[in-house]
């Protein structure tokens, strides 16, 4: 059956070879001019005012090409990757892949902030302080919280910089020897496992209940004592289910003298309709490259705003930006403080795009983000549940969630022998990148979790839909067609088994050439 | 090399099923099945996969067994097959499969395809043990033993996956089996029988494409070392059936026994298979722990396949006592249903229920719920 909706789309296919291989020795791309007799004679010649300890005794060996094939290489590429900026992105949930207003782009290319250096003093730098003080005061109206920073490079790095308050507030009360375990879900991201773990403490994983999805209130009594140092939870979890006994989990921990710590890293279901302060967390974070619109930039520009409540402010990484009254500042006298997690300011570019976002939407308008977000979401998911044969939506049946669902397509693999890796391949045949299936542990067979939020069309929901029933047509008709895709993609299904060992690994192209041993 | 595959097919197996025996084992229960007018059903279950196999995997050689054991079924899909060995009557018995199992083995058959239930896996376990890895095609009453595929297809599509990727994992995997007469009764009492290898088909478990693999194989150490180096100064540790618990006893460098119940103190072996009596004795006024891990897919922990640890036992070790260990893959192939117990005494059952703190590797835990 034929479908109006679906693309008859084909990537190109270039075959380009890697850019050291076009290099050609004494191309170039830019010929500088001859100096001037007139500037030499003021200044000297180059090679003659360049510090000796400062030059170079070889080359470079970089690729020797022209303007014009550097040009050819890259667009070549371009054209071979599906970017969230071209592609309906709705398959890498839990990231929150929304459009970043490309207005933003400019105001973090404007030279103002781009040729800011970290160690200008304060008083040139006022507007960027006043940005970063004014989101913090943005954050603590969305969250309830108390103080904020900018300081962690990532969500991961913020949830370590809390694990690492916790331990410090701890020894301050004396505790330090006692308050050793921290409790997670299974459904939380993994990170609040893995950084407070790595900081030390034991981890307690509670596991879903069956028909619910989240932990039951019995299972966390069980394991809460006064051993119990924090609960690191993320709600709604990666289910899109939102644990409705929050506040109750958290008050049985507050009970039994531990801190709560919100993952929010994916706040998109959330704006205007539940605070961090009123499910009674004691810390969180966001993650300023997903709900607030900065781009992920290849996990590259990332920033985990971090939260806390007033008793805790004293343990915040350095610098906290302050204001005087007529002045902006760092502060980094802070005795306290667990000390300086990131160079200088963090990731500011994340910052002052995530402040023009909230600016230009205002409290309205970001409420409006998590309604559509939630409207996106439950609307595609009744579209996949009722239309596509074998996917399922494990736990919490027949009830709407959040602002992404965790998908299973273990009845397609059951039925057709076609799993979630072959459904992801096949996708990109129709013109999508690559879905995100599950955080470990995979609880879930054979999973899928996509988060349509609020940037995308209805229009492009039901294409997405449309593909999604397509390939499950697809698997049932011709499984092989699907278990061997992609097939319209710059690259064909690669059996072979991924590199695991790290011996095997070839990153760059010194270790490619001594490998292969090529000079 | 040509790849060998033994095929045996148990003709009769779940014959009892839809008539209500409860399974098929014995002369007497068959004749019954079909005075009630059961039919043969496992012919058909076995035909679904031979014709996956037929269509997807070239360059295979079929081994099997005279008439309805494999060459009929063969036959009727028009599959290439050889057949080797003979039987005597039309009905055919455990003898029958256990003979085939046998021969299977003499002609060096790469893998051994059989459709049956916990019975006939029980007969082919009886010969070939773990010697050559095996798959079964579900079509028995019960279906207990984690030997089986989920359903025929999918048995062709995990032989298709063994003979395409020669680095297969081959996982050890239970063979349980339920005293039918007792069962007729009313009461399940069931038992472990062994191990066999089955080709692994990573379902529940995160996809190497993913990286940071987490074998079972690092998760088992993981729990074993934790388990040994959290264990106290003069406190019995009975340590269950499984392999699972096998670990623990294999990183103490002790002999162990698979389907029994070891004992341990100080890291020296008390005794190895220790029945109900011997535990109550050696344990009598001292301090003991038990530790046990559910059985995949089912997630017993108490009266499948350890009922040494009785009643008695159980209660004069107390709750707080006892130590869950599971990989992560076993967990999540619970599909979040809990653990069960069933001692056969309800109180037990009842002061059993509740939450663990399941070791799932070396310093981490699940906290599970466990019910009856």
């Amino acid at each position: 059956m034929s479908n109006k909706r679906l693309r008859n789309f084909h990537q190109a296919r270039w075959d380009e070879p890697i850019i050291f291989e076009l290099s050609t020795p004494g191309q170039r791309g830019i010929l500088l001019p001859k100096i001037d007799d007139e500037i030499i004679n003021k200044v000297g010649k180059a090679e003659e005012i360049i510090p000796e300890k400062l030059k170079r005794k070889e080359l470079p060996k970089l690729p020797e090409l022209s303007q014009p094939q550097v040009l050819r290489h890259f667009l070549r590429l371009s054209q071979e990757t599906l970017g969230q900026d071209i592609n309906i992105d709705i398959g890498l949930g839990t990231c929150t892949m929304k459009y970043s207003p490309k207005i933003h782009e400019q105001f973090v290319r404007n030279h103002k902030f781009s040729e800011l250096h970290p160690l200008q003093d304060e008083e040139t730098t006022q507007g960027i302080l006043e940005i970063m003080y004014k989101m913090s005061e943005f954050l603590k109206e969305i969250s309830g919280m108390d103080a904020f920073v900018f300081q962690p490079g990532g969500g991961a790095q913020a949830v370590f910089s809390n694990a690492s308050i916790l331990k410090a507030y701890y020894a301050d009360k004396g505790e330090g020897d006692k308050r050793t375990e921290i409790i997670t879900t299974a459904f939380s991201h993994p990170v609040n496992a893995a950084a407070p773990h790595t900081k030390g403490f034991k981890v307690i994983t509670l596991m879903p209940d069956e028909d619910t999805g989240y932990p039951s209130i019995d299972a966390l009594k069980a394991v809460v004592s006064d051993r119990t140092a924090g609960l690191f939870i993320t709600n709604p979890e990666d289910t899109g289910i939102f644990n409705v006994h929050i506040k109750e989990m958290v008050d049985i921990v507050h009970q039994a003298g531990g801190l709560c710590i919100g993952d929010i890293a994916d706040a998109n279901g959330l704006f205007g309709i539940v605070r961090a302060k009123e499910m009674g967390y004691d810390m969180c974070h966001y993650n300023l490259h997903k709900a607030f619109s900065s781009p992920h930039g290849s996990m590259g520009p990332c920033c985990g705003a971090q939260g806390v409540k007033k008793f805790l402010e004293k343990y915040l990484p350095v610098p906290v930006v302050g204001f005087d009254g007529e002045k902006y500042y760092f502060d980094y006298d802070r005795p306290d403080s667990i000390g300086k997690i990131r160079k200088f300011y963090g990731v500011i570019a994340a910052v002052l795009r995530a402040y023009s976002w909230i600016i230009s939407l205002g409290a309205d308008g970001l409420k409006e983000v998590s309604e559509l977000s939630i409207l996106n979401n439950n609307y595609l998911m009744k579209r996949l549940l009722t239309e596509v044969r074998g996917i399922s939506a494990p736990y919490s049946k027949e009830k709407f969630r959040m602002e992404q669902v965790r998908y299973s397509w273990g009845k397609l693999k059951e039925e057709t022998g076609v799993g979630t890796d072959d459904v992801e391949r096949r996708c990109m045949d129709y013109g999508l990148q690559e879905f995100y299936q599950s955080h470990p542990p995979y609880l879930i067979p054979e999973p899928f979790t996509p988060e349509p939020n609020e940037t995308f069309s209805k229009d492009e929901i039901d294409e997405y839909a449309e593909i999604m029933k397509k390939v499950s047509e697809e698997a049932y008709e011709n499984p092989k067609l699907v278990k061997t895709a992609p097939h319209n993609g710059p690259i064909s299904l690669i059996p072979k088994p991924p590199i695991t060992d790290p011996e095997d690994l070839i990153v760059t192209w010194r270790v490619y050439k001594k490998k292969k041993g090529i000079n | 090399m040509t790849k060998k595959i033994g095929l045996i097919i148990n003709p009769i197996a779940g014959m009892g099923g839809r008539v209500g025996l409860k399974g098929t084992d014995g002369e007497e229960i068959l004749k019954r099945a079909l005075i009630l007018g059961a039919k043969k059903e496992a012919p058909d279950k076995a035909k679904k996969a031979l014709k996956y196999i037929k269509e997807n995997i070239d360059g295979m050689k079929i081994l099997t067994y005279p008439g309805d054991m494999g060459q009929k079924e063969c036959n009727d899909l028009g599959i290439k097959h050889e057949v080797i060995g003979e039987i005597y009557d039309e009905t055919t018995t455990s003898e029958d499969t256990e003979e085939a199992a046998k021969r299977m083995i003499e002609n060096n058959v790469d893998l051994i395809l059989f459709a049956g239930g916990d019975g006939t896996a029980r007969n082919i376990f009886n010969v070939i043990g773990d010697r050559i890895p095996v798959i079964g095609i579900p079509a028995g009453v019960k279906i207990h033993s984690a030997v089986f595929a989920t359903n025929p297809l999918n048995a062709g599509r995990i032989v298709e996956a063994f003979f395409k990727n020669p680095d297969i994992e081959l996982k050890e995997s239970e063979v349980m089996d339920i005293d039918e007469d007792e069962f007729r009764k009313g009461r399940v009492v069931a038992k472990l029988y062994g191990y066999m290898k089955v080709p692994y088909q990573r379902v529940y478990v995160q996809s190497l494409k993913s990286g940071g693999i987490y074998s079972d194989e690092i998760s088992l150490e993981g729990i074993a070392d934790y388990v040994i180096e959290n264990m106290e100064k003069d406190c019995f540790y009975l340590i269950g059936a499984g392999t699972t618990t096998r670990k623990i006893l294999e990183r103490l460098k002790l002999p162990s026994t698979l389907l029994g119940i070891d004992i341990v103190k100080d890291r020296k072996l008390i005794l190895n298979d220790a029945n109900e009596k011997d535990i109550l004795r050696i344990t009598e006024g001292s301090r003991f722990k038990i530790v046990v891990s559910p059985i995949g897919g089912q997630g017993y922990i108490f009266g499948r396949g350890n009922q040494q640890f009785s009643p008695a036992v159980i209660n004069a070790c107390r709750k707080d006592n006892i130590i869950v260990i599971s990989t992560p893959s076993k967990i999540a192939s619970l599909k979040s249903k809990p653990l069960l117990v069933d001692t056969g005494d309800d109180e037990t059952d009842e002061m059993l229920k509740g939450y663990y703190r399941v070791i799932v590797g070396y310093d981490e835990i699940y906290v599970y719920k466990c019910s009856c």
